[in-house]
């Protein structure tokens, strides 16, 4: 749908725009009234990177959108766009543009009007950044709105009105009006929200398309974890307005920093059981009622005899084998088509374990588990820290 | 004088669904249907039935029959009645006085209506807000929609009088100042009304329009009048077709503060209805509240004409 290939001569087109800039979060809160929204955030978005802001409802995280779009003022600490702080800068002059989750398209305007929107009442750099910023001329932005169209596939919807649209079509309309100022930096506000499942999947597979070819500063604000994983560059999580981890998908999924993240991470979440570290009877295990998970090599010098920790595997690292040390009560057996979840407990903690085709447990039967050491995680009890 | 109320009231709600009644004909839902059964008629007639009752009853007999009377001309100070049949309307509604008295309306409308429309926005915008307190204001500015016409009119008789006023002038008794006098109490007892009517208008637009249009880099006041007025021209346009018709109906003020005076300068096309209901004259009141009728009927349309093409329904 997006022709992604003629993206770079809209969005980056010489003299044209503004050069892409990174975003820093220093020390950052927000405070309504005694509520702390975002609590002395520090998050450093590099130059061209697609940052995905994730969290549950109230992290803090669309707030600390909106403070980056100037929609919500700052109370404590310095944000900068590029080198300038912009702390008090008036929204309009941040260059940078939002796409609202609602898509906040103007419903008295047609298509057009929409995405000349911001070219009609904006000052540009249109002669380079070293020249004064100046209105564009109407065979300019003609010109950027017949490509941004042409890009986003809008050409034959240009005279509608946005009410006539589908929610799709609405979404690029959205888009088209962020991307045709060639801002230093996009805000995506939960995008994908209002869109069903299906052009939601591929509207992200284009969405990192666009990305990939404009290399320009992206922050989106999602709850879906799914969205974060397979379109950022990196993922900063977020909870009750403090920033829990910073990394690439892979990195928050394979070592997650602590509890919060293992769980919030991954479907099904992570399988974590209260449990103590031992060294008798056998192999070092952590031992939690009958059964015993290994402790990964390089930590069980670091552990002490008793001592209580968290242990916690992901569904699809616990394999069934007779010689098993994980005792697993069977409940109940959800096919999903390509594999099995089979979901039970061991001692009185839920755990599910993911299996590829058609699992051959029942349920009510009790199997045994095993999982490799390098799959186990261990976290402080007390911190919910991950254990180095 | 209120069967002339209660045309210019059904005026405005005939015309208001008339847009949308094209759709309306002959089709059940998704178009699939053509006919309605002879049940289906009667059972709608049946449920119509009431409103057609007191519809006839108190508005389109009464109407016929003012229709009528100004085809009547008095004889021997109403002692009886001639049929003249359409001779007084010609007479009448070409008259110096009629003329007079369309122009005092108008220049009423003109008043009370600009004004109630810029100040009702402008007070609205003021006032939405997120402020602590701002509902004490809300409430305040819409209050002046609770006082009487009465309470307005003698309120502003003793701010305006020449020796104990506030404003110590003499407009009431000044032949060019005193239909602008009169206006005043009207201007301030609709400023509660277009209050409402914007601020709920405004409340309505969603607050991501409006940041999306903040973050275009629109300005203060081009994000009110290229979004946010826009959004609101519906509501813009009921206001308008409301203080239109409150303007032409004006009567208890002028009743007040003048009764018509200086010279007839206040004497609306309403007020001299008022004047023409004795016997041995109701046949020119009769014509006069035909054409008042007449007037707020064409008026109003033109509005819906010639402004609703220019208003955004946003659903």
């Amino acid at each position: 749908m997006v022709r992604s290939a003629q993206v770079v001569r809209v969005l980056r087109a010489g003299g044209g725009g503004s050069p892409v800039a990174s975003v820093t979060f220093e020390d950052v809160t927000k405070r309504f009234g005694d509520v702390v929204a975002v609590d002395r955030l520090d998050l450093a978005v590099d130059d061209g990177e697609f940052m995905v802001l994730l969290g549950p409802s109230g992290c803090g995280k669309t707030t600390a959108l909106r403070m980056v779009a100037g929609l919500e003022g700052i109370s404590d600490g310095t944000l900068r766009i590029g080198d300038e702080v912009v702390n008090t800068v008036d929204p309009a002059r941040r260059d940078v543009s939002m796409v609202f989750q609602s898509y906040a398209l103007y419903p008295h305007m047609t298509v057009e009007r929409n995405i000349d929107s911001p070219l009609r009442v904006r000052r540009y750099h249109a002669d380079g950044p070293d020249k004064p910023a100046r209105k564009l001329s109407k065979v300019e932005r003609d010109e950027r709105v017949a490509e941004a169209a042409r890009v986003l596939d809008l050409e034959p919807y240009l005279k509608r009105k946005p009410a006539a649209l589908s929610g799709g079509q609405r979404q690029r309309v959205a888009l088209a009006r962020a991307f045709v100022g060639r801002p230093k930096a996009f805000l995506m506000d939960e995008p994908l929200s209002n869109l069903d499942a299906k052009l939601r999947a591929q509207t992200r597979t284009e969405l990192v398309e666009l990305h990939e070819r404009v290399a320009t500063t992206v922050i989106y604000v999602t709850h879906d974890q799914v969205e974060a994983i397979t379109m950022a560059t990196r993922v900063a999580i977020m909870s009750t307005g403090h920033l829990q981890q910073v990394g690439t998908p892979q990195e928050v999924y394979e070592t997650p920093a602590n509890l919060f993240v293992a769980q919030f991470i991954g479907t099904p979440p992570m399988n974590t059981l209260p449990g103590t570290f031992t060294t008798e009877g056998g192999a070092p295990a952590i031992v939690t009622g009958e059964s015993r998970f290994p402790v990964p090599k390089g930590l069980t010098t670091r552990l002490e005899e008793g001592q209580p920790v968290v242990v916690g595997a992901r569904p699809e690292h616990l394999e069934v084998s007779a010689e098993g040390s994980i005792v697993h009560k069977v409940r109940a057996v959800e096919w999903l088509g390509h594999e099995c979840l089979v979901l039970g407990t061991v001692g009185e903690n839920p755990v599910t374990v993911r299996q590829v085709g058609m699992s051959p447990s029942e349920a009510e039967s009790t199997i045994r588990l095993s999982v490799d050491p390098a799959d186990v995680h261990l976290f402080d009890p007390d911190t919910t820290d991950r254990l180095p | 004088m209120s069967s002339v109320d209660r045309g210019a009231g059904a005026t405005v709600a005939g015309v208001g669904q008339a847009g949308r009644r094209r759709a309306w004909p002959g089709r059940g839902r998704g178009g699939e249907r053509e006919h309605y059964t002879a049940k289906e008629i009667g059972l709608a007639l049946l449920l119509l039935a009431p409103s057609i009752v007191v519809f006839c009853a108190f508005f389109y007999r009464p109407f016929l029959n003012l229709l009528y009377w100004g085809t009547l001309e008095s004889r021997r100070g109403g002692a009886f009645f001639e049929d003249v049949g359409m001779r007084q309307y010609r007479e009448q509604l070409t008259s110096d006085d009629f003329r007079e008295g369309v122009w005092h309306s108008l220049q009423f409308v003109l008043y009370t209506v600009p004004a109630g429309l810029v100040l009702g926005v402008l007070l609205a915008v003021a006032a939405h807000r997120r402020l602590a307190g701002i509902k004490v204001f809300q409430t305040i500015f819409s209050s002046t929609l609770a006082s009487s016409t009465a309470v307005t009119s003698v309120i502003f008789l003793f701010l305006l009088n020449p020796v104990v006023g506030v404003f110590q002038v003499n407009w009431f008794n000044e032949r060019d100042m005193a239909m602008f006098a009169v206006a005043l109490p009207s201007i301030w007892q609709n400023l509660g009304l277009s209050f409402i009517i914007v601020l709920a208008g405004l409340q309505a637009i969603p607050d991501e329009v409006v940041e999306a249009a903040t973050l275009d880099g629109y300005g203060p006041l081009r994000r009110l009048l290229r979004i946010t007025l826009p959004l609101i021209s519906p509501v813009l346009l009921f206001l308008l077709v409301v203080l239109v018709i409150f303007g032409f109906q004006a009567f208890a003020q002028i009743d007040i503060l003048t009764k018509g005076a200086p010279a007839g300068a206040t004497e609306t096309l309403v007020f001299k209805i008022n004047r023409l209901t004795r016997p041995d004259n109701i046949g020119i009141g009769a014509v006069y509240s035909v054409g008042l009728f007449v007037i707020t009927f064409v008026v109003t349309a033109l509005q819906f004409l010639i402004l609703e093409r220019r208003v955004h329904y946003v659903n």
